[in-house]
């Protein structure tokens, strides 16, 4: 058998490479986006969402105070509009005197990193051994699938508290726990893609034309599947920002004094009476990213599913 | 169907050893002694603390204790709370109700309001009513519900008055629990206004724990009757006059319904996950606090008893659903 | 006929519950779930609070609101001049309570008194074992095992302990919470059910109230007692709110579902002072919060390196920061409310400029050390990470660098125990019986060196004083060795002493006679509703 090359394997079918594919590619882009942009949820949460990176970025600029600073002479300070608030203080203080509105502000950092973190952390992950398990089947495919189904026989959040109970609270270990909670969805997902794209044509095509199996596996099958991918990551972008937000309620996520917005509920719980401001606005900045998220999810999902497409 | 439903079962056991390997490491990994833990700043002697290994079992190979542990299993026995002292089922037994009421109240409170506004939706679709309808389920979905309980609670139990703040029944109320359901027991009492209580105590846990399986189901079904309506057995009833009503009724949500069955059977899960925030924010007698608290507590034995439980719950009602499914849809029984 | 029948049963019910109404109920919005109603198995005060507090009585009991002890079930007792032998006389006509579950058929007698110490002590003895895992944790703490050699019945009425050894301690012990008096009769009827673990569940005691039901983590129910020893009690029902929540159990408070609760949020005792439907009282709690030098580390072998070191710690702001108020400055190794405690002794004064110059006068320049915090709350220390920040900020004005660190809670209780541990220590103690000796020399002992003693601290004139108080009868005479104990700890500074928590306790304004117990329990005997 010839020796060919599998990047001209792949091009000669058209897969990768060459002007004719970019262009392709570039219409699959316009496509997407006319059908995304038809969708007014999806552009007004890629619109929150947008702004809510841009103030994790601009945090420190846009902050009035920093985050963690406690000033004595205003304790429970309530929000501007209420008697006794300032402009000082616009969204008032915590118990012990620190803004609130910076800290909703440097927590929008804690909650975007977690999301990302946690996404890319089982994205990677689940994908891998999604792609291993459904490209090879056999032992390991029942292996890896029996174990998925354990870990999702346990409701995810108790099952994440337990796991940063192991590890120890704090962040990192919450966003760890997330991820591997989560990352079950896209193995499973991964798999039956990968099962269903195998016995295709152009696999066959590029297998005939020598591409290694690793190349099949990532590079010819995987891009092919990415569509619910997307969708998934997304959804898990705003579960994750929910669990991390939960387990810092019941007081094993980031651990004060951080200004992630579950902690500062979790802080804020013993005012619940007494100042509503510290309870009200890190939920409401909580609700407003998730369904900021969901919103593109949305959108996403309408975009890139064919079947809804064309009803 | 018997066939179907026996190589289910058989599928589950090797998750259910599965879960209990998992239970059972994570425990062992736990950091911190529960014995030096109980012992605090009193300390222990050295002695002591292996009499209390020994009578623990925590001195024996991992392997031995684990074979131990599965072995008590097959005989019903999850150990015994290493505060309480109280064998983890009765705990579990007792506690369990309150989480079985407040998780029926929360289903029943979805699907009967999360079905007939996805039908309303589908059915007007694209209208005001569609998008108030999902943009409303989307917030649901969004919602943080620890959150969402704190402010429900602020505002019908701080401002309003309306409901208590927490727990089952006011404690004017006493009967001996019969079947360990509030509402029912309180009717069974006789008592004046018990059962109303127990209703009052219970609506605003079951709500949050409600939000959001009722957005699900409400998204779920709304899609899954849009699929419907334009399948041509549908259109083919509209064309031939049918009234639209009947159509709807009829044809379409019947045949919708059969993957909502399967998205309320999912919901199980995140009910049990719900179940931890809400109990924890209402003070709700039920395994979902009971499993945070043994965390926090380093109560091995229970926190290996009640993942257990839970997981096994779970894969239970995951099983009936699947059942169900088969048997509403034949095209997939084998 | 049948139909009229449950119609009639039905009425009772509602006039038996009306009638309940107006029965005076006192419901307590207690913070958990008992583990079990056997104090003796246990050592958490929740657990003590629903069991032995309110259901059992002990040989000898503390005086309300204060750590004296009193007689009890036994109404008097002598010691031999040797310390050894101790006779109690004990009560006649004591009941039992008298349930659905157990009638007892007996009053109490000094079986009764055998079978509740037998049962920790003697493996052998029936229900040493009744309950898996049964380890009788403070009378294994208090070496109740070590100290006692026998315990016999003289006659129906008396009982005599022999100890091992003098141990002036010993009657504050037994009036601990283990220490309670169960009903012989009771285990033995259940022992011959076949359920024994009910000992632990329906508990049977002659305490002022008896037990009615328990929900877990929900409710518990008691009665008055209608042939209690000392009175049957004011209220007719005893009713346990579990409320898990600070927060919630002040908005039950506030909304009258119920008329006393425990452990206010710190934060909210500002509010609840100045409701006027609300009375607010408080105590200091019977612990101390200390940072523990290693006193055989270098440089902190030198005395005038701790002293130095206390005088940078500026107290005042811990107890803003750290304890938001409800906590006051200790200078004592002992708190106020315990007798013996020497308020003649002057605390270091915070003079960071002087603390600087003694250090430089000890030749300690350039220091860094490590300040361990503690992973958890406790009373004597609500936020230990924080306190060890804020001593940070203290030390650093001095030039000293510190290092904070932490470890798993078991862990740490290990390895600050070591004698070559690096730095200084936060922990802190809270007292089981009111005795000076649990602190003192359970703290600060050369026995406790390598234990407990987390200075690793052997002064011997100090020992001395403290060891020869244990062997004295006469609580004037121990005040005062103990009250010398305390000047030498004072000069010798093994500990920067830093606070004793404030115990609040907000009650509606119709609960009267409500004593708070420095022992940190909670105890309804001889409460009363105002109409």
């Amino acid at each position: 058998m010839a020796q060919t090359n599998p990047k001209q394997a792949d091009a000669a079918i058209g897969l990768e490479g060459g002007p004719a594919v970019a262009a392709t590619r570039r219409a699959m882009l316009a496509e997407f986006w006319h059908y995304f942009r038809q969708n007014r949820g999806a552009v007004i949460g890629l619109f929150i969402f947008t702004t809510i990176v841009i103030i994790a970025i601009l945090a420190p600029v846009l902050a009035p105070h920093s985050p963690s600073m406690q000033n004595r002479g205003a304790l429970l300070v309530p929000p501007v509009w209420e008697a006794g608030g300032t402009w000082q203080y616009v969204l008032g203080t915590d118990a012990i005197g620190r803004d609130i509105l910076s800290r909703l502000l440097y927590g929008a950092r804690f909650s975007l990193f977690i999301g990302l973190v946690v996404v890319t952390l089982s994205v990677t992950v689940g994908v891998t051994i999604g792609v291993f398990a459904g490209y090879f089947r056999g032992v390991i495919d029942v292996a890896v699938m029996r174990l998925m189904d354990v870990i999702l026989a346990f409701p995810s959040l108790l099952l994440a508290l337990v796991l940063v109970a192991i590890l120890g609270p704090g962040l990192m270990n919450a966003m760890i726990a997330i991820a591997l909670v989560l990352q079950p969805h896209f193995v499973r997902l991964t798999r039956a893609a990968v099962m269903s794209e195998k016995g295709r044509d152009y696999v066959t095509a590029a297998r005939v034309a020598g591409a290694g199996r690793f190349r099949l596996m990532f590079k010819t099958i995987l891009p092919n599947c990415t569509a619910p991918l997307i969708v998934q990551a997304t959804l898990s972008f705003s579960t994750a920002i929910l669990d991390a937000a939960a387990l810092g309620f019941l007081g094993m996520g980031a651990q004060p004094p951080t200004p992630e917005w579950g902690t500062m509920l979790a802080e804020a719980r013993e005012f619940i009476l007494r100042a509503w401001w510290v309870v009200t606005f890190p939920g409401l900045a909580i609700l407003i990213t998730v369904l900021a998220i969901n919103l593109v999810g949305d959108g996403l999902r309408d975009a890139l599913d064919p079947k809804l497409k064309r009803s | 169907m018997l066939r179907f439903l026996l190589f289910r079962l058989a599928l589950l056991i090797p998750t259910f050893v599965g879960v209990s390997i998992v239970a059972f490491a994570f425990i062992r990994l736990l950091p911190g002694d529960p014995i030096m833990m109980l012992a605090g700043e009193r300390g222990i002697s050295a002695e002591r603390y292996a009499e209390l290994q020994a009578a623990y079992g925590f001195d024996r190979p991992i392997i031995v204790q684990y074979l131990d542990y599965l072995w008590g299993l097959l005989h019903g026995d999850l150990g015994t709370s290493v505060v309480t002292r109280r064998p983890v089922l009765d705990e579990f037994f007792t506690l369990f109700p309150a989480t079985l009421e407040l998780s029926l109240c929360a289903i029943t409170l979805a699907v009967f309001l999360g079905v007939p506004l996805g039908v309303i939706a589908a059915v007007k679709r694209g209208s005001w009513v569609d998008q108030s309808i999902m943009g409303t389920a989307l917030v649901g979905y969004s919602m943080p519900i620890f959150w969402w309980g704190l402010l429900l609670i602020i505002l019908f139990s701080g401002i309003l008055g309306w409901t208590p703040v927490s727990g089952r029944i006011s404690l004017l109320y006493f009967f001996p629990p019969v079947t360990g359901f509030m509402l029912i027991d309180s009717l069974l009492s006789g008592q004046d206004g018990a059962f109303r209580s127990a209703l009052s105590h219970l609506v605003l846990p079951s709500i949050v724990l409600a939000t959001i399986p009722l957005a699900v189901i409400a998204r779920q079904t709304r899609s899954a009757m849009l699929e419907v309506l334009g399948e041509d057995y549908v259109r083919t009833a509209r064309s031939k006059g049918l009234p639209p009503a009947r159509v709807i009724g009829l044809h379409a949500l019947r045949n919708a319904l059969i993957p909502v069955i399967t998205t309320i059977g999912l919901q199980i899960g995140v009910l049990m996950a719900g179940a931890i925030l809400t109990e924890t924010i209402f003070s709700w007698p039920g395994i979902g606090k009971w499993m945070v608290d043994s965390v926090f507590k380093r109560d091995y034995a229970v926190v290996q008893g009640g993942l257990l439980l839970i997981a096994g719950i779970i894969m239970l009602v995951n099983l009936i659903v699947d059942v169900l499914y088969g048997l509403v849809n034949p095209r997939i029984r084998h | 006929m049948k139909m009229k029948l449950t119609f009639a049963a039905a009425l009772m019910a509602a006039t038996a519950m009306s009638s309940a109404a107006a029965a005076k109920t006192l419901v307590y919005c207690s913070e958990g779930s008992p583990e079990g109603f056997d104090p003796a198995l246990y050592t958490a005060g929740t657990t003590f609070d629903a069991s032995s507090k309110a259901v059992y009585n002990r040989l000898v009991q503390f005086e309300p609101g204060t750590t004296n002890t009193v007689p009890g079930l036994a109404e008097s007792w002598e010691v031999s001049d040797d310390g050894l032998e101790i006779t109690f006389h004990l009560r006649e006509g004591v009941q039992f309570h008298s349930t659905n579950f157990f009638t007892p058929t007996r009053e109490f007698n000094a079986d009764d008194v055998l079978f509740s110490f037998n049962r920790q002590l003697q493996e052998d003895a029936p229900f040493h074992d009744y309950v898996s895992g049964a380890s009788w944790e403070y009378f294994n703490a208090m070496s109740m095992p070590d100290l006692i050699e026998s315990i016999e019945k003289v006659d129906d009425m008396t009982v005599k302990f022999t100890l091992t050894r003098p141990e002036a301690p010993f009657i504050a012990n037994l009036a601990m919470d283990f220490a309670s008096i169960m009903s012989k009769e009771y285990a033995d009827q259940l022992a011959e059910a076949g359920n024994e673990g009910n000992l632990n569940q329906q508990p049977i005691g002659t305490g002022p109230f008896q037990f009615v039901a328990y929900q877990p983590d929900a409710v518990i129910r008691y009665q008055a007692h209608e042939n209690y020893w000392n009175g049957r009690q004011p209220i007719d029902d005893l009713v346990f709110s579990i409320t898990t929540e600070a927060s919630v159990r002040q908005q039950k408070l506030l909304a009258g579902e119920c008329h006393i609760m425990p452990y206010p949020n710190p934060a909210d005792v500002e509010s609840l002072e100045e409701n006027s439907d609300i009375t607010l009282m408080q105590q200091e709690g019977l612990n101390v919060g200390y940072l523990a030098y290693n006193t055989q580390q270098e440089p902190f072998d030198q005395k005038e390196v701790r002293k130095a070191l206390n005088m940078a710690i500026n107290k005042e702001a811990i107890i803003e920061a750290v304890f938001q108020g409800s906590g006051q400055i200790a200078k004592n190794p002992i708190p106020p409310t315990m007798w013996s405690y020497n308020d003649a002794v002057e605390d270091d004064p915070y003079d960071p400029d002087a603390a600087r110059e003694m250090l430089e006068e000890a030749g300690v320049t350039d220091l860094s050390m490590r300040v361990w915090a503690m992973p958890v709350q406790r009373p004597y220390n609500p936020n230990a990470r924080r306190m060890a920040e804020l001593i940070q900020e203290d030390f650093s004005n001095v030039g000293v660098d510190v290092e904070i660190v932490s470890y798993e809670w078991g862990e740490y209780l290990e390895r600050s125990k070591e004698e070559d541990r690096d730095g200084a220590v936060l922990l802190g103690w809270t007292g089981d019986n009111g005795d000076p000796d649990n602190f003192l020399a359970v703290l600060l002992g050369c026995d406790a060196v390598g234990g407990a003693n987390r200075a690793q601290w052997c002064n011997e004139e100090f020992n001395d004083l403290v060891q020869e108080a244990k062997t004295l009868q006469s609580q004037e005479e121990r005040a005062e060795l103990y009250e010398q104990a305390q000047v030498i700890f004072k000069e010798e500074a093994p500990w920067a002493t830093i606070a004793h928590s404030t115990v609040f306790m907000p009650m509606r304004n119709e609960v009267e006679g409500y004593k708070m117990d420095p022992l940190g329990g909670h105890a309804f005997e001889g409460v009363d509703l105002a109409e």
